[in-house]
């Protein structure tokens, strides 16, 4: 829609008076912030001696949850896969192995190319069972770009890392985020 | 002319007996169902289709004070059928003169509401998982009818799953609403009758006997019948999400009923071939053959790449190297004595890839041999459905060919055009030592027809050049070896067993390193740039009359029959 005449407030900037001509206050009040500062407690970090402490909800590499059993979380439901606006999550689903009675479906496996993805966190919003989430862990470095393509060990891994570091404690629970979730009927 | 009025708007309906789904899919209102099926009989169980009736007599509309399943309802001459969808229907279409008390559509919404929460008390919500979602009834109507909360306290039901119902059909027990469709098909498309309900009310469930799994030849059917995702195809399961799947409308290469098939390809590989509703060609099933007959096309024995026999050994070779030497080789053989020259063309091969080799090569000389390949006939035309003993029923309801290859009566129609004749495979392989050169354009899924076709071991000709996907006694005399098309990864056209012509798109891209034959018959006949079918359908359009109305590009998907009085 194309603005109109009425729409626009002309503003003037206002006129300097013999104080404002002078540039001394105007000196002053520069001089103040930067001995404020001075006293103030210092923010600079000396990375990567020391480290940031990151708000929980960085959106850094992924990880891939495992159950109360150490089995991945994951039910290949290629929900992410749908949701990833970079297209850099390659899932191959199976039968689920034997013994698992709960479920019918895992991924055999589960490849997210670090290098390709932006980080969005679309693939922890679409997860329907909470298996997939984005972790504090943002210092992602690697020699070639085979090793930045994380498999399903690999990501299983940041997982253990993460929590057994404290750092990124299991956000959600199953059951909580919608009815996909519940757990398995008692038998 | 009977006239019938869905949510207000007249539909004539001729003479044709049709129910309140029918008649309202030709006024182009869906009435949502389950259990109904144009194939198979009525049970109106599922409760889904309800629509309210009523009469227009004298100027004055009656409705019934209920409402009806409107698969078993039949519609007469001034009907009229109010939906659920009632609201959204055309405003612009003058209102009918209803009681002014009457809300038209409310029941039957109302009806279609409580159905889905009766039907979805019991279904999981395991939709992420179930290979179904995207595609599913249940899902769609639930998302237009349904309400968004279950409001049951009680457990759902958890019946175990049975994926001992077949070696190729596994049964989700939880996901089915009891539509019954697939049980109706084993009865009455079958005939087998291995699918029956067992149990009572809330603890019914589709079973079969003990030691007598569902396995018949149109057993895959009941996958594509199930609206929800209960039945699952092993071959399917878990390997694709539906909503990844391009679909093209294509024609079965199976056997010579050619049924109108849909094949879904993500990233140019077959994942999944379904039937096509197509009254002309067979009806709306195909057979497990031809269902999970693609896979051929995946297999690591394939041919794909050229080969040329260097020193009695197979070389790879590559195109722009080769092309050269098999034109100059061809037409060498043509210009010392063309009567020695045969070509083979299979019935594997589309009606323009049929014209266009045999063309070329008649261009080169009038004289060269033009013969239809091996026909592969497996025991005999196989009619369904069958009784107790196995003995086929009247009236036929399908029929699975003994014919396996699904264009014999187009490329013989284009041999007959070309050269007056047909000439059988069988023929040639005695004089197959006197021959300077043969191209056998073949393209056979099971190599063991053509071995069967050959026989014994002949001398070859001089020059053999073979095109086909895996390695026969012919392939291993010849001089050059070339990959084949399958009909998945082509454009063209194929003629059934009844004249039928269809036309179908190419649904997946052939392995990098193979040239489709038509490609190959642009290249050896001089055409220039790339295989162009249009062009081809348009030339075998004006060449044969019985093809006429290939000109006419957009054909129907289903079809048209063609009388070709030469086979």
């Amino acid at each position: 829609m194309p603005l109109t005449e009425s729409d626009v407030t002309w503003v003037q900037e206002p006129k300097l008076g013999l104080l404002g001509q002078l540039y001394l206050p105007a000196i002053a009040d520069g001089l103040m912030t930067t001995v404020g500062h001075m006293f103030k407690k210092k923010v600079t970090e000396l990375y990567p001696e020391q480290e940031p402490k990151l708000p929980p909800n960085y959106r850094g590499v992924h990880r891939l949850n495992r159950d109360s059993e150490g089995r991945t979380k994951c039910v290949a439901c290629y929900m992410c896969a749908t949701a990833c606006p970079a297209h850099c999550i390659d899932i191959v689903a199976a039968p689920a192995p034997e013994g698992w009675k709960d479920r019918e479906k895992y991924p055999e496996t589960f490849v997210i190319d670090e290098l390709r993805c932006i980080y969005c966190g679309m693939c922890e919003e679409a997860c329907p069972v909470d298996a997939i989430e984005l972790t504090t862990l943002y210092d992602l470095t690697g020699l070639s770009r085979e090793q930045m393509i994380f498999d399903k060990e690999k990501l299983l891994s940041v997982f253990d890392v993460t929590t057994k570091a404290g750092t990124d404690p299991v956000r959600t629970r199953s059951g909580e985020l919608g009815p996909a979730s519940e757990p398995p009927p008692a038998k | 002319m009977p006239t019938v009025y869905v949510n207000d708007k007249p539909v004539e309906i001729g003479t044709q007996k049709l129910n309140c789904v029918q008649a309202a899919e030709l006024a182009g209102v869906e009435v949502p169902h389950y259990c109904y099926h144009p194939g198979l009989s009525v049970v109106a169980s599922c409760r889904m289709c309800m629509v309210e009736t009523g009469d227009l007599k004298d100027g004055k509309v009656t409705m019934i004070p209920k409402v009806f399943p409107g698969c078993q309802t039949p519609v007469k001459d001034g009907t009229v059928i109010v939906t659920g969808d009632y609201g959204k229907h055309d405003s612009k279409v003058p209102k009918l003169p209803y009681d002014p008390a009457y809300k038209p559509g409310e029941r039957a919404k109302k009806s279609q509401a409580d159905t889905l929460e009766g039907l979805l008390l019991n279904h999981p919500l395991d939709c992420p998982v179930c290979d179904k979602a995207g595609e599913c009834k249940l899902q769609d109507y639930s998302y237009q009818y349904g309400r968004s909360e279950s409001r049951l306290v009680d457990e759902k039901n958890t019946p175990p799953n049975k994926p001992h119902l077949s070696s190729k059909i596994t049964l989700f027990t939880d996901r089915c609403i009891l539509c019954t469709r697939c049980v109706r098909f084993t009865r009455e498309i079958s005939g087998t009758a291995e699918l029956q309900v067992v149990g009572r009310g809330h603890h019914e469930e589709i079973d079969v006997f003990p030691g007598r799994p569902l396995e018949n030849k149109l057993s895959g059917n009941v996958v594509d019948l199930c609206p929800v995702g209960a039945l699952g195809s092993k071959d399917f399961l878990y390997t694709q999400r539906v909503w990844y799947l391009k679909n093209t409308d294509n024609v079965c290469p199976g056997c010579s009923t050619g049924c109108s098939i849909v094949t879904d390809t993500n990233k140019d590989i077959v994942y999944r071939l379904r039937a096509r509703t197509n009254p002309d060609a067979q009806g709306y099933f195909m057979c497990d053959e031809g269902r999970w007959g693609y896979h051929y096309t995946r297999s690591t024995d394939r041919l794909t790449r050229p080969m040329a026999k260097v020193g009695g050994t197979w070389q790879p070779a590559n195109w722009t190297q080769l092309l050269p030497k098999l034109k100059y080789a061809v037409d060498e053989a043509v210009l010392m004595s063309p009567k020695r020259v045969a070509v083979v063309l299979s019935p594997f091969l589309t009606v323009e890839e049929a014209y266009a080799l045999g063309s070329g090569f008649k261009k080169m000389s009038d004289q060269v041999r033009l013969v239809l390949g091996p026909v592969p006939a497996v025991g005999e035309d196989d009619h369904y459905p069958k009784d107790v003993k196995g003995n086929p029923v009247q009236p036929t309801k399908f029929t699975i060919r003994a014919e396996k290859c699904p264009n014999r009566k187009g490329v013989a129609a284009v041999l007959t055009q070309l050269q007056g004749e047909v000439i059988p495979f069988e023929s040639l392989v005695p004089e197959f030592g006197q021959l300077s050169a043969l191209w056998f354009a073949g393209g056979y899924p099971n190599p063991e027809w053509v071995n069967d076709a050959v026989k014994a071991p002949h001398t070859p000709p001089a020059l053999l050049v073979v095109q086909d996907f895996f390695p026969t006694k012919l392939s291993e005399a010849a001089t050059y070896w070339l990959p084949a098309t399958a009909a998945f990864e082509k454009e063209g056209t194929f003629v059934n067993h009844a004249g039928l012509v269809q036309t179908f798109a190419r649904a997946a891209k052939p392995p990098v390193e193979t040239r489709s034959e038509l490609q190959l018959a642009f290249d050896l006949g001089n055409r220039r740039g790339l295989a162009n079918v249009a062009a081809v359908r348009k030339d075998v359009a004006k060449a044969m009359p019985a093809f006429a109305n290939l000109a006419d590009v957009k054909l129907p998907t289903t079809g048209k029959r063609l009388e070709l009085a030469t086979v």
